[in-house]
């Protein structure tokens, strides 16, 4: 499943399960309780806020641990020992990727920084969404590690504010099919 | 119980009080319609439904995003203003002070941007604003970020003069907070819940405001002496640090509204409790250390920032579900709850904070972020929670002030149409910008796609409704303020004066 969809539909029934505790509690917000009603809805209302406690508390550490067990950004600091290496360099408003073919299989390591102002270096893969991305921030080069799985043309957009020409400041590279594949 | 009395005498309105209060609200809200307006051009510009140069857009971008901010750090503070001075001494001067540096720096932002050109938005994201690019110089960016010295050096008076009446009365901060019940004794059962959350904003936003100031300070004098450039990754952690906890702020000031009210219309107690205190220390802390979460595609900073990011993102959602949202919940519960604009709005404002924590929490991870960052999901989830959450909770305080001055409480057929259309624009609008961020659309562009218009217009219809309810709570609260006031209590029977 496409990450953004998943998310989406995470935060859709996220916010939804919010809108229905709301929805119940407002139908029920004008009609009064007596003094035994009150008290029973109350201790009610704490078994409930335990469960609520711990459901957060196992989806708190659950969502860490599937996010992070495997940290999803490169080491930053080490030499990474990856055969292919793109050189990105943002700068208003245009990008220069050297080399601007890769191929998909392997991983790519993207060096990317900026001659003048932060940018956002988003990678578009051919169905429209995002496939990763970093800042282009000048003083810093990031490494963007990302293998590509299907081959096509990739569009870079600016995802950083930058100036008048931001929205136009796109370019292209290629992603070529695996060895053997 | 005094705390169910409709309106206290302590926080009756009067003579320079009343006009202070005035001022702030009446040009919190009219500012609000404007930055409105200004929003629905972009979105109708995004949409091609009306023709925007680049260059007015990310001029008007820059004023919509600090005027909206800026404003809505105004009517919140008119909120924490409002309650706090019913249990503590605070300085008049120091509120009227903070109105007049807004106002002389909302002049220079508008100066700026208007008349100087200056587009570098809200962020001021260094070196931008030194790379106009012959659309503004410098110097107009120099006199934007001087008026946001002068708005902060106005809030930094409040909330000294306000933090000095705290400690007057309660000794020091800590104890204000109620760090001394977190673990063991007997809760002072009076003791105030705004007081707690004041302190807490206090605390906060002191530390984001000097933040700001000195990122302020060193962006000027690069300005003027380019010679002296700065690290750009300082100077962006420094701005989202003082960035975010503004922001932050302005909830947990509004919430003050919430908590202060909501027994009043629903008859029933709304006290203090161990979790309460444990909530609000916690959050002081979250909302200190929670802004690496706007970093996360910086891979030069540290690893663990960026993890702790994510996992205090994680956590500020505890306090807000299980304490704020569900101790609201659980206090409307069948308590009889009288259904007027001031108790509709508090509910639809926690609806809209705890909500719009959901996908704000989800974009706080890692590796969410990395196809989510900077894309419309961000102002989705942010104009959530503060277009359905901080506003509600602001206009509630505002709805019940008029409700006094009239003489009965504001629930009018015109009201209870304004709310219903303002509520499913806020939702049209704010479920597109999710929407798009989820098909990859990204923020901040003057021009879009083919294929990400149609987003667009969604999110325009719904700004349309929400212009128009908003414009509706605009004149309504500014008649309603200026009204003389009425005697005695509005007449709504037994649940506005229970206990």
């Amino acid at each position: 499943m496409i990450l953004q969809n998943l998310v989406w539909t995470i935060a859709l029934a996220g916010m939804s399960l919010v809108a229905l505790g709301f929805i119940h509690v407002i139908r029920q917000a004008g009609k009064p309780a007596d003094d035994v009603a009150t008290r029973k809805a109350a201790h009610t209302s704490n078994v409930l806020r335990r469960w609520l406690f711990g459901a957060m508390l196992v989806i708190f550490v659950g969502a860490t641990w599937a996010t992070l067990h495997r940290f999803p950004i490169a080491s930053q600091h080490a030499a990474l020992d990856i055969q292919q290496v793109v050189d990105v360099t943002g700068q208003q408003w245009s990008w220069q990727i050297t080399p601007n073919t890769v191929r998909a299989g392997s991983p790519v390591e993207f060096r990317v920084t900026s001659k003048d102002v932060n940018h956002g270096f988003a990678i578009y893969a051919p169905d429209g969404r995002i496939a990763a991305q970093t800042q282009a921030m000048p003083g810093f080069t990031n490494k963007l590690v990302h293998t590509f799985t299907q081959p096509g043309t990739y569009r870079v957009m600016c995802l950083e504010y930058c100036g008048l020409g931001h929205a136009p400041m796109v370019s292209e590279f290629t992603v070529v099919a695996a060895r053997g594949g | 119980m005094a705390a169910l009395t409709m309106y206290p005498e302590n926080e009756r309105l009067a003579g320079g009080n009343r006009a202070a209060f005035n001022l702030y609200v009446i040009s919190a809200v009219a500012l609000f319609v404007l930055m409105m307006l200004l929003g629905l051009i972009m979105r109708m510009g995004q949409a091609t439904w009306l023709a925007v140069q680049p260059d007015l857009f990310y001029r008007i971008l820059s004023m919509h995003g600090a005027g909206m901010v800026g404003t809505a750090g105004l009517a919140t503070t008119a909120v924490m203003w409002f309650f706090l001075r019913a249990h503590v001494r605070l300085h008049l001067w120091a509120f009227v002070t903070n109105y007049v540096m807004f106002l002389l720096g909302a002049a220079c932002l508008i100066y700026a941007i208007f008349v100087d050109g200056y587009g570098a938005l809200w962020t001021f994201l260094y070196p931008l604003p030194v790379h106009g690019m012959g659309l503004w110089s410098p110097d107009a960016a120099a006199v934007f970020m001087l008026g946001y010295l002068l708005i902060g050096v106005g809030m930094l008076v409040f909330y000294l003069d306000a933090a000095a009446a705290i400690i007057k009365v309660y000794g020091n901060l800590g104890r204000a907070l109620g760090l001394q019940w977190l673990f063991r004794g007997t809760i002072d059962p009076d003791h105030p819940k705004t007081v707690v959350a004041s302190t807490m904003v206090i605390i906060s936003n002191v530390l984001g405001i000097l933040a700001g100031a000195v990122v302020l300070v060193m962006s000027l004098v690069n300005a003027f002496y380019p010679e002296m450039a700065l690290d750009a990754l300082l100077a962006k952690t420094l701005i989202y640090w003082f960035g975010h906890m503004y922001i932050n702020a302005t909830i947990y000031m509004g919430v003050i509204a919430v908590y202060a009210l909501l027994p009043r219309y629903s008859g029933r107690p709304y006290p203090i409790s161990r979790a309460f205190l444990w909530s609000w220390a916690v959050s002081t802390v979250f909302v200190t250390l929670v802004f690496p979460h706007h970093l996360l595609m910086d891979y030069a900073l540290p690893r663990w920032f960026a993890v702790m990011g994510q996992l205090v993102s994680y956590g500020a959602g505890f306090p807000v579900f299980l304490v704020t949202m569900y101790g609201a919940l659980t206090n409307i519960y069948r308590a009889n709850l009288r259904w007027t604009m001031p108790s509709r709005l508090m509910v639809l404002s926690l609806f809209g904070w705890a909500a719009g924590i959901v996908p704000a929490i989800l974009d706080g991870t890692i590796r969410v972020n990395l196809v989510m960052h900077n894309t419309q999901w961000v102002p989705g989830h942010f104009h959530f929670y503060l277009l359905l959450g901080v506003l509600p909770m602001a206009l509630a305080l505002m709805f019940h002030v008029i409700g006094q001055r009239a003489g009965a409480l504001p629930n009018s057929a015109a009201d209870r149409l304004g709310l219903p259309v303002y509520l499913i624009g806020g939702l049209i609008f704010t479920l597109a910008f999710l929407d798009a961020g989820h098909l990859s659309v990204a923020r901040r562009m003057a021009t879009h796609l083919p294929e990400w218009t149609g987003t667009d217009k969604v999110g325009s219809i719904g700004a349309m409704l929400v212009v128009l309810g908003m414009l509706y709570f605009a004149v309504r609260i500014t008649v309603g303020l200026l009204r003389a006031p009425a005697r005695g209590e509005p007449d709504e029977g037994p649940a506005n004066t229970a206990g």
